[in-house]
């Protein structure tokens, strides 16, 4: 209606002031309850944190039985670069991408594919605080849960190293870095992958485009020619694995990955995510 | 008070909802009838803000849906029983509803009771037999204690129990003096429990009307009389003041005759001597009118184009 006389208007005022604002603390506490409350959630962390931690113990396992057997050259270079490693390797870091990236996919994926998103609309008609009390709360969770896989994959590895006095303390240059970088990963895989589940809103189509990007497409891209090591280098994987690496291993690339730049790549895709996903559910029909 | 103006709904050549206009209020259930893809559940979803309409206005409360910041409060709805993540268990998925709106946790508990879910509340939902899932979307609609009730199809998968119950449900909810708008593609179930009727058929709408004047359509009596004589029975009949349809085109015809009744038709037959083979009476019901009502506007119908 344009022609709105001021008597309904004021009415409609009224009414605003009498009903209370939708607390976005409630929403946090609905997404806690909504994420807690599905089995498979729980699950996924806990099987993601045993291959990651698994996968990192056996490669410092491996270093700490070989070490006997390896090079003079091998070892001038093991501290720092090759423990960092084992405290990291890439496996684990893939492991990490894809599990934190799907749960987060399924939080939103989950919605859609089963038609929940309608109830919960139904519920809470302000979809963008919706949306944003779910990235808040998987955010959250996700430090927490990387931090924790990142601390302690950095602390057994490194642990079991110490055996052989080749092992990093957190106070070594660039080590802390390494954990926070890890551990980061995690909501910021998580956001993408919510990011993509909103665009896409179907399960496989999600977990496929999820992988494609964040896991396949690093492979097909060589850092020798220019445009694709800026892509490359571009993607949260490298920015990962420059985060990681003690020394710069990708110093001779045309358009190498740096620090900075990682960080900034780490900053930049999760916020896109974030912006496209609220953008996404906010005038769609459903 | 639920009021839709001029609502249109097209997706791209498609017409699902076309110029709708109707007011629900509150104190009695009424009814939202109309064949299957007659633009019932567009019409609510554009109700609850869940689709956005091409053109008009729905509003709950004098307001868009979407401008009331906690849903719940303001309307309650079960659109679809299968609206829900099957991994919850059904009072983990009331708790996240309640919460989200900002209501406590007993009355999770209350509406559980309230459905007859109370013993079921721990396991999960994908294990619901559709009843039982109809029962957890009235105990969501009910959370929120709102002034206004949707129910999309309710008692679908309900056992006659159930339909019952729901049926006393609604008739209480609108008693407490809420509006209770529950759509359905049978006339049947609106019988007992609605007392207005909003009709739809292809978008558009029918009929607003209490469910005494929809009836009174129905009511149209007429009687069917088989005779050899038909050419001269219809005559006398017809002179008589009744309307007569003919059917059929052999020496014996069945003659369908509104405006006189079976005895008289029989007295006249006697009186001019002509025979007769059958005279019946017919009363159609509701549902008939409803079918004749909604006849042009049916958009599925089996066996042959239309």
């Amino acid at each position: 209606m344009t022609s709105t006389t001021g008597q309904p208007a004021a009415a409609s005022a009224a009414v605003r002031a009498a009903e209370p604002r939708s607390r976005f603390r409630d929403l946090l506490a609905a997404e806690w309850i909504k994420l807690w409350s599905l089995r498979s959630s729980s699950w996924a962390f806990a099987a993601g944190a045993l291959v990651i931690l698994a996968i990192n113990l056996s490669a410092a396992v491996a270093d700490y039985n070989n070490w006997p057997t390896y090079s003079q050259g091998i070892r001038a270079l093991f501290v720092p670069i090759w423990a960092m490693r084992d405290a990291f390797t890439t496996g684990a870091g893939m492991v990490l991408i894809l599990a934190t990236g799907s749960i987060g996919a399924l939080t939103v994926v989950g919605e859609y594919s089963t038609g929940q998103i309608r109830t919960t609309f139904a519920a809470v008609p302000a979809r963008r605080s919706v949306v944003a009390a779910k990235m808040s709360v998987v955010t959250a969770v996700m430090l927490v849960y990387g931090a924790v896989v990142a601390g302690v994959s950095f602390g057994l590895t490194q642990a079991v190293l110490s055996g052989r006095d080749i092992g990093l303390s957190p106070g070594y240059p660039g080590a802390l870095r390494a954990v926070a970088a890890s551990a980061l990963l995690a909501p910021v895989c998580a956001l993408i992958g919510m990011g993509l589940g909103a665009v896409i809103r179907h399960t496989a189509t999600t977990i496929v485009a999820f992988t494609g990007v964040l896991l396949l497409l690093p492979f097909l891209l060589s850092d020798r020619h220019r445009w694709s090591s800026a892509v490359l280098h571009a993607l949260p994987r490298s920015a990962w694995e420059r985060l990681v690496q003690m020394g710069d291993p990708f110093a001779s690339s045309p358009c190498p990955a740096t620090v900075s730049g990682s960080w900034i790549v780490y900053a930049a895709w999760p916020l896109a995510a974030a912006v496209v996903a609220v953008v996404a559910v906010r005038r769609r029909d459903l | 008070m639920i009021e839709v103006n001029e609502l249109t709904k097209r997706y791209g050549k498609t017409t699902a909802v076309n110029g709708l206009s109707f007011i629900v209020r509150p104190g009695h259930v009424t009814g939202f009838l109309g064949p299957n893809g007659a633009g019932k559940s567009t019409t609510l979803r554009m109700l609850l803000g869940l689709t956005e309409p091409t053109s008009g206005t729905a509003t709950i409360g004098g307001r868009p849906f979407r401008d009331h910041p906690r849903g719940l409060r303001q309307a309650g709805a079960l659109l679809d029983a299968h609206d829900v993540h099957g991994g919850r268990s059904a009072a983990a998925y009331l708790s996240a509803l309640a919460r989200g709106n900002g209501i406590g946790r007993r009355r999770v508990t209350e509406v559980l009771e309230e459905v007859g879910l109370a013993a079921a509340a721990r396991r999960r939902i994908g294990g619901f037999s559709l009843g039982m899932k109809q029962r957890l979307g009235i105990a969501a609609a009910l959370l929120g204690d709102p002034p206004v009730l949707l129910f999309d199809e309710p008692v679908n998968g309900l056992d006659p129990e159930g339909v019952r119950w729901a049926r006393g449900l609604f008739r209480r909810l609108a008693a407490e003096g809420r509006t209770v708008f529950v759509s359905s593609h049978l006339m049947s179930e609106m019988q007992n429990t609605a007392e207005h009727l909003i009709v739809v058929g292809r978008g558009e709408l029918i009929a607003d009307e209490s469910v005494t004047e929809f009836a009174a359509r129905g009511t149209r009596r007429s009687v069917a009389v088989r005779t050899p004589g038909a050419l001269a029975l219809a005559a006398v009949l017809e002179a008589e003041g009744a309307r007569v349809e003919r059917d059929g085109a052999r020496a014996e015809e069945v003659l369908t005759v509104s405006g006189l009744s079976a005895a008289r038709i029989g007295e006249l037959a006697f009186q001019h001597r002509i025979v007769l083979h059958e005279l019946a009476g017919r009363t159609s019901s509701l549902e008939e009118a409803f079918m004749e009502l909604t006849a042009d506007s049916v958009e599925y119908r089996a066996g042959g184009s239309r």
